[in-house]
């Protein structure tokens, strides 16, 4: 609804306001999505998960809470995750993102993205409406623990060596996917799928699903649910 | 939401020039807690005035071995940064025990310093709350105040900061680099006479207590920017930590925090210099100064810890319903304490 392609302001971002002249309060955003280029005229305050859903019809990230609170809405932003209910579009103007629709895209020699392969061996899900921003949360979560960057339960030891990848032990996993809630409780299986795909690497690329059938190494440690339940 | 204008600011005179010359303005950084509270009419600007672009995203070591931190510096990268990770593993340990992965993706350093208080009236426009409309009471007295505070409250507010990091930093004795403030682009009062338009506030009197005025945060003044957040050296010798306590094991704000960096004398066990900060629990993170006097010069045994932390956690006025933060408080404070005893000791048999 407030999105309007027929706004007259003048974009923003150059906008030079004379004197008390209101600051236009609609302007173009041009984004990257899923390797395709938009260019839009919105209101400034549409998200970036409203103009995915509304504009571009990728209802893959879903509105759970519109406040931070769930992660239903987690894309990749420039290759990081991040919650696309709390960003501005136009704050974004010019970013790379890829919802759990262009997940397949990323895929080297082309998808199902591993991660979707692991959810459907193990099940990860019950209802599905976490599952987008889980996916989104995971991919974006692996490459921040390949990176090296630490967690809340990282030992001692391995924050203080810098530069390092960071084991994604099942702990470790719980703690990283902390910041998508699943009302379903399918936390168990969604963390067994991501262990799965750490085992794997980015194996069992010939789809027969033949890996899954061991567990991997954080599977059992894995099987209590990450603590969470309530809004924060 | 109400509408608004939006002007991505280049640099800093920029920004400050920007928020001098339009209407209603507010400064945007990741957005995490503003844009939440534009979606709840808690805020209301008329033009943000973006600044998460703004060239202060570095971390680097300062002469003499403190770092600077650059306020549109992500959490995330902060906590994962080798310079912080090494020289004041707290930080990391701090930013890394708020929000969730993705948020802090996105929320920038001077954003997480300048986020508002979550209690549910602030956030609710239908409530009396002195904080968003002064005047107007506080419905959290007399309603859920489970998580409120326990020290240094006012019959005005009894809300806390919710900043994991600014407990971290009141115990590192940091400082917060500011800059500009009421459309005067940078007034330069810090003293040094350099004329780069900042000046410097310690971490400690940045926060306020809510007196008479819950609708200041901090001393921050209007248009003010924060650039930086300044590091001492750590001492060599000296351990430290940040524990936080919540109602789930992760993404969750803290019913009670601590923040404690420890110097033992190595020749006689005793302390040479203690820090003790305790989050979730006052409208700023406490500095716990009654304990920390009582501790220094002393050697840290078991009853001299409990003293130490009972003195500064007797002041403690808890509303009706939240006694339990007390001693929440009180056995976090001891533990975290002790803990590093331990750690100073081994670390002084330590080669
Ligand atoms: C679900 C959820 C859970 C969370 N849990 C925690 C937690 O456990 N611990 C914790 O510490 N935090 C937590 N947070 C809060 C989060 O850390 C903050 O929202 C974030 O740090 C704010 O940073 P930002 O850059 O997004 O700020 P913004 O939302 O952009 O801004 C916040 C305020 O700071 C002002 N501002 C921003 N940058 C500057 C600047 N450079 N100079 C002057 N003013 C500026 C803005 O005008 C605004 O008033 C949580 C948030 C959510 C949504
Ligand atoms: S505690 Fe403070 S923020 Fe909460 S309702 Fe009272 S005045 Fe408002
Ligand atoms: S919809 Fe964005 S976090 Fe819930
Ligand atoms: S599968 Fe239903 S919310 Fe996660």
């Amino acid at each position: 609804m407030v999105v309007s392609p027929t706004e007259h302001a003048e974009h923003a971002e150059h906008a030079e306001p004379a004197e008390d002249a209101a600051p236009a309060t609609a302007g173009t955003v041009t984004l990257r999505v899923n390797g395709r280029e938009h260019t839009l005229r919105t209101d400034h305050r549409v998200t970036l998960l409203d103009l995915l859903r509304e504009h571009l019809g990728l209802t893959g990230p879903k509105k759970g809470c519109d406040h931070g609170q769930c992660g239903a809405c987690t894309v990749l932003l420039d290759g990081r995750r991040a919650n696309s209910c709390l960003l501005l579009a136009v704050a974004h103007n010019g970013a790379e993102v890829v919802t759990v629709e262009g997940l397949a895209a990323i895929t080297p020699g082309g998808g199902p993205h591993p991660l979707q392969r692991a959810f459907l061996r193990r099940d990860a899900f019950q209802c599905g409406f976490c599952t987008p921003g889980q996916l989104c949360s995971a991919v974006g979560a692996l490459a921040e623990a390949a990176a090296g960057h630490p967690s809340a339960v990282t030992p001692e030891a391995a924050l203080a060596e810098p530069g390092r990848p960071v084991e994604p032990t099942a702990p470790e996993l719980r703690e990283r996917l902390s910041g998508n809630l699943c009302r379903c409780g399918a936390y168990p299986a969604i963390v067994r799928a991501v262990a799965d795909t750490v085992t794997d690497g980015a194996a069992d690329g010939d789809g027969d699903g033949d890996s899954d059938s061991e567990a991997g190494p954080g599977a059992d440690a894995a099987a209590a649910p990450t603590p969470g339940g309530g809004p924060v | 939401m109400k509408p608004f204008g939006y002007v991505r600011a280049g640099s800093l005179r920029e920004a400050a020039a920007a928020y001098a010359a339009h209407p209603d303005p507010r400064y945007l950084g990741g957005g995490t807690n503003l844009v939440d509270l534009m979606k709840l009419g808690v805020e209301t600007p008329a033009t943000l005035i973006d600044v998460s672009r703004l060239p202060l995203d570095a971390v680097e070591e300062r002469p003499g071995g403190g770092l600077r931190i650059g306020a549109t510096a992500r959490n995330s990268d902060v906590a994962a940064h080798p310079l912080v990770r090494t020289h004041h593993p707290l930080v990391s340990r701090a930013l890394l025990a708020g929000a969730s992965g993705q948020l802090r993706n996105i929320a920038t350093i001077g954003g997480n310093l300048l986020q508002r208080t979550r209690c549910p009236y602030f956030q609710d426009v239908s409530k009396a709350c002195n904080k968003r409309l002064p005047g107007t009471g506080c419905a959290a007295l007399e309603g859920v105040h489970r998580e409120h505070a326990v020290l240094g409250h006012s019959a005005h507010c009894i809300a806390t900061h919710p900043s994991d990091l600014a407990v971290a930093l009141a115990a590192l004795d940091a400082d917060i680099e500011l800059y500009g403030g009421d459309g005067s682009g940078g007034t330069d009062d810090d003293g040094d006479g350099d004329g780069d338009g900042t000046r410097t506030v310690a971490a400690t009197d940045f926060h306020r207590l809510p007196g008479d005025h819950p609708e200041r945060d901090t001393v921050i003044r209007p248009g003010e920017l924060v650039t930086a957040v300044l590091l001492p050296a750590p001492a060599p010798g000296a351990v430290s930590l940040y524990r936080k306590v919540r109602d789930r094991a992760s993404y969750a704000f803290a019913l009670a925090s601590v923040a404690a960096v420890l110097d033992l004398d190595p020749a006689t066990g005793r302390v040479r210099h203690v820090a003790l900060a305790l989050g979730g629990l006052a409208h700023r993170p406490w500095r716990a100064t009654t304990a920390e006097r009582a501790l220094t010069g002393a050697v840290p045994d078991a009853d001299t810890v409990r003293r130490a932390v009972d003195a500064e956690l007797d002041r403690a006025r808890p509303l009706r319903d939240n006694a339990h933060k007390v001693v929440l408080a009180r056995n976090l404070a001891r533990d975290a304490l002790t803990t590093l005893t331990t750690l100073a000791a081994t670390a002084r048999r330590a080669p």
